[in-house]
């Protein structure tokens, strides 16, 4: 066993966790270590061979490899130590963790640590979908993982249920390969994936989508054999007469992302029960001082580059706290309207004058203003002729005085 | 000339491989013939897992005497086995005063059984055991307790293995017939076997299984029932939480149920269903197990629930047949001599299971010179569980063997070593199933979201399995067909 005091531990090497330890690192902090519990760095970058990411950050359309190389670039360029095929097991507040790897346990003792997890798919169970248990129900990142890293090919007639973004990209690789790709389903009126996703993955693959729409039950002993689908009414009831059986052998579920807090959770880290992640201020720092929570561990994003920049300030903020100990922080609560699901980060140091609040609706909303007030001042003021929630909006708000009235809100305007 | 067995059994659960390690004792030739593609993979793997004082039924009843019998060997099977046991205790709980009643008369019937340490406990007295449970009276059961059923079987059969008894898996039976006073017995997958007994103890199938040879009426009336499974749930209830049996005598009624890993079951429903197979769920009684649930445990309405389940009973009654139970029947056939019929072995068989190995070896005994085996090994090591070593002994099992350093299941902390391990074992490991029930790999929150490409790795890095030989459970359950793209 190793015992070793460090400054900063970032957990999970993906985009988020990358991003962190790289402006850590050139913040000046050496005595870093990124740990990842994956035999590469990347995360699930690296099974996302599609386009679409580094639009942001790096001016350039990659696929998920491509911009994990990019970073990983970077980080060897910065020096940056990492561990592979090590998976931290315990954690407490007094920032200790326990990390297994094929090299023996590691016991570590960080002056700050950088929670960057990632999330985890919801599974079938979770959706408490009833019927049989057969072989060929895949969450879409696991048949993700299997067809593109494994090269397996996962069925032959696949329903996806769920138009998050995963299961859309999923719908084209596997039309691509061959497989008949019958429908997806989407239980809500609109589709909860990003629009290029939709028009890019199933409009041009002639892919149908069914809105209003869920599986009601599942049938074949061994292997998948059928589906039985049935339309929502408004109130999302199921409409058992308009019940349909699909054949098929294979079922993608793509029904939402949960970040990962159980390591969260044993470093008596809060949670927000709205983003299931950490409760943070702009700092993006948590409850517990010195441990910073980033990328999907933190709430859902859209894009990678995203998580990538929140990492980037996690990885900024490790490195100050590193240096210099804060004295008592008073923190003031960003509120929001009911039609905003939730807001991050969710509390404002005093001494902020500028920070950047990132937002998602409940649901859809057109000819719509967002306004963000600070008390009497308005910060923020912007008309939308469409806002999504698929959509994470990202605002950036400063004033001179301190932001200890934060409040978003929607206001409806007249049709243009 | 095929091997002639001194016995065969049909059926690899809980009670088939009772009565093969218990009569592994003796010199004899043994084979359990099973039809799935693992043991317990019928009714003793769609259970609540628990362990019964035994005050429900009917005193002198075969299901009372082995129950309260079968109860005394949890603790030294535990031990001996290595698979899992714990006491802790149950309350039966009566939400209404008109219930109060049918709690006496639950500890009458269990004194009369010979129960011991019943006691009718009030309102506060409840609060103090389960703080988050409510009603306004139980009665405490303090022996009552759970195992997990499948590594009970799991136990059992292994140590069977290891003390000489044959096991094959995939076949099922689908003629016997007498030939020059041994048992011909021929199965689907074109396999012959002959024995010179014959102890059918195929579960679900035992009616039908005896009807391929015995002339008897017995019928297997299936009784499903579905089950919520929650995620790991700390300080939400230690003892199991019963309402009183419902009145038709059908069940025990829709309980409470922490496992030996820590989840939460709630079930099982009551649904006579047309076929011995469908252990589907259903909308309707989801939602009804949850709302039963809440009336005893409000919070459970919160909990993370992570899987839904079902298993069947083999009930020997209809509802509404005039017949409010009905007794096991253990027996041999009065004109098929040396074949024993296990039928109806319904809850609470797993409980009953040692004593009903012990009946049946007297039985055997009576009629044949037993030779005790003097190799026979009582003992069986479960394997290690790395997550529950202390530092210092992880530290040092990592060392020794750097597979335990590679974790494969994040939710559980599975190590390599252990799947290998649970792969390895003496009877084999055929499905994914398999292996999960042996080290707990795919079945915590994410359900094989991390680690599904990681086992499919190590099967192939392994154990050389191509795509195509990997299934879920048995043979018609595969989860590839081949390659996306060809090497």
């Amino acid at each position: 066993m190793i015992e070793k005091d460090i400054d900063i531990a970032v957990i999970g090497a993906g985009p988020a966790g990358m991003a962190a330890a790289i402006s850590a690192r050139e913040k000046g902090v050496k005595d870093i270590i990124l740990l990842e519990r994956n035999p590469f760095l990347g995360g699930i970058l690296i099974q996302c061979i599609h386009d679409g990411f580094g639009l942001h950050l790096f001016d350039q359309n990659l696929t998920g490899p491509e911009y994990a190389e990019e970073l990983i670039q970077h980080l060897i360029k910065a020096k940056v130590p990492f561990l592979t095929e090590a998976m931290v097991i315990d954690i407490n507040a007094q920032k200790e963790i326990r990390v297994v790897s094929r090299q023996g346990l590691l016991k570590l003792k960080a002056k700050a640590i950088v929670l960057a997890m990632g999330c985890r798919e919801r599974t079938r169970g979770a959706l408490e979908i009833p019927g049989t248990r057969p072989a060929g129900i895949f969450t879409a990142g696991v048949a993700q993982s299997l067809v593109n890293l494994q090269n397996l090919k996962i069925g032959k007639e696949v329903v996806i249920l769920g138009s998050g973004d995963v299961g859309l990209i999923m719908a084209r690789r596997l039309k691509i390969e061959g497989l008949k790709v019958l429908r997806v389903i989407e239980k809500l009126p609109y589709c909860s994936g990003l629009v290029r996703n939709r028009v890019q993955c199933l409009r041009d693959y002639d892919i149908p989508l069914h809105l209003s729409s869920t599986v009601i039950d599942i049938h074949g002993k061994d292997r998948l054999e059928a589906l039985t689908a049935a339309q929502l009414n408004e109130k999302g009831e199921i409409l058992y007469d308009t019940a349909e059986v699909i054949p098929c052998d294979t079922l993608l579920l793509s029904v939402g992302l949960i970040p990962e807090n159980e390591l969260s959770r044993k470093a008596e880290v809060r949670l927000d029960w709205r983003t299931l992640g950490a409760e943070v201020d702009d700092y993006v720092e948590t409850n517990t001082p010195g441990i910073f929570s980033c990328g999907n561990v933190l709430h859902i994003h859209d894009v990678a580059d995203y998580a990538s920049q929140e990492g980037f300030l996690a990885g900024e903020r490790a490195a100050c706290r590193v240096r210099e100990n804060q004295g008592k922080v008073l923190r003031f609560p960003v509120n929001a309207s009911k039609e905003i699901k939730y807001v991050v980060p969710q509390l404002i140091r005093e001494d902020c004058r500028e920070t950047e609040l990132k937002f998602r609706v409940t649901e859809p909303f057109e000819n719509i203003r967002i306004i963000v007030k600070n008390g009497g001042e308005t910060l923020f003021r912007k008309k939308f002729l469409k806002i999504m929630p698929s959509e994470m909006n990202m605002v950036k708000i400063s004033s001179d005085k301190p932001l200890d009235k934060v409040y978003v809100e929607l206001e409806k305007t007249e049709i243009a | 000339m095929n091997k002639i067995f001194d016995i065969i059994i049909i059926g690899a659960g809980v009670v088939g491989c009772s009565i093969a390690r218990e009569l592994s004792r003796f010199k004899l030739d043994l084979m359990v013939i099973e039809k799935e593609e693992d043991v317990a993979s019928g009714i003793s793997k769609g259970n609540s897992g628990v362990i019964h004082a035994g005050y429900h039924k009917e005193p002198g009843s075969l299901k009372a005497t082995l129950n309260v019998a079968g109860h005394r060997y949890f603790q030294e099977w535990g031990e001996q086995l290595d698979f899992p046991v714990k006491f802790n205790g149950k309350l039966v709980v009566a939400k209404v005063k008109e219930e109060v009643e049918g709690l006496r008369k639950l500890m009458e019937r269990g004194r009369k059984n010979g129960v011991k340490g019943l006691e009718l406990i009030d309102a506060q007295q409840i609060k103090n055991f389960e703080p988050r449970v409510e009603g306004i009276a139980a009665m405490y059961s303090p022996f009552s307790g759970i195992t997990s059923p499948y590594l009970m079987t799991i136990a059992l059969a292994e140590n069977a293995c290891r003390n000489g008894v044959k096991f094959e898996f995939e076949q099922e039976v689908n003629a016997i017939s007498r030939v020059n006073n041994l048992f011909r017995i021929q199965t689907a997958g074109n396999q012959e076997y002959y024995s010179r007994w014959l102890i059918n103890s195929a579960g679900l199938n035992s009616a039908k299984v005896s009807r391929l040879i015995c002339h008897n009426k017995h019928r297997i009336f299936p009784c499903r029932g579905q089950y919520y499974l929650t995620d790991k749930i700390d300080d939400l209830i230690s003892m199991l939480i019963y309402p009183l049996p419902s009145k038709d005598g059908v069940t025990l009624g829709i309980h409470i149920t922490p496992t030996v890993d820590g989840n939460i079951l709630i079930g099982p429903s009551a649904e006579y269903i047309d076929s011995l197979e469908d252990t589907a769920c259903t909308r309707e009684v989801m939602d009804k197990l949850k709302r039963e649930a809440e009336q005893f445990l409000p919070e459970i309405r919160e909990a993370p629930f992570i899987r839904n389940y079902a298993g069947i009973r083999p009930k020997l009654f209809y509802p509404g047949s005039g017949v409010n139970d009905s007794d096991y029947i253990i027996e041999e056939d009065s004109e098929i001599h040396y074949m024993i019929n296990l039928i109806g072995i319904e809850s609470p068989g797993l409980t009953a299971a040692p004593a009903i190995a012990d009946m049946v070896v007297n039985m055997v005994g009576e009629k044949e010179d037993l030779v005790l085996n003097d190799q026979f090994c009582p003992e069986r090591k479960a394997p290690l569980i790395f997550a529950q070593q202390s530092e210092a002994d992880q530290a040092r099992l990592i060392q020794d063997d750097p597979a335990y350093g590679e974790v494969i299941c994040r939710c559980e902390t599975v190590t390599r070593k252990e799947v290998i391990e649970a792969f390895d074992n003496i009877l084999g490991v055929r499905s994914l199933d398999g292996l999960k029930r042996r080290c707990r790999i795919m079945a915590g929150r994410c359900q094989g979201g991390f680690c599904t490409t990681r086992i499919v790795e190590i099967l192939r890095d392994e154990y050389g399995l191509s795509p195509e030989q990997i299934f879920k459970s048995n043979f018609q359950s595969p989860l590839f067909y081949g390659r996306v793209k060809d090497d």
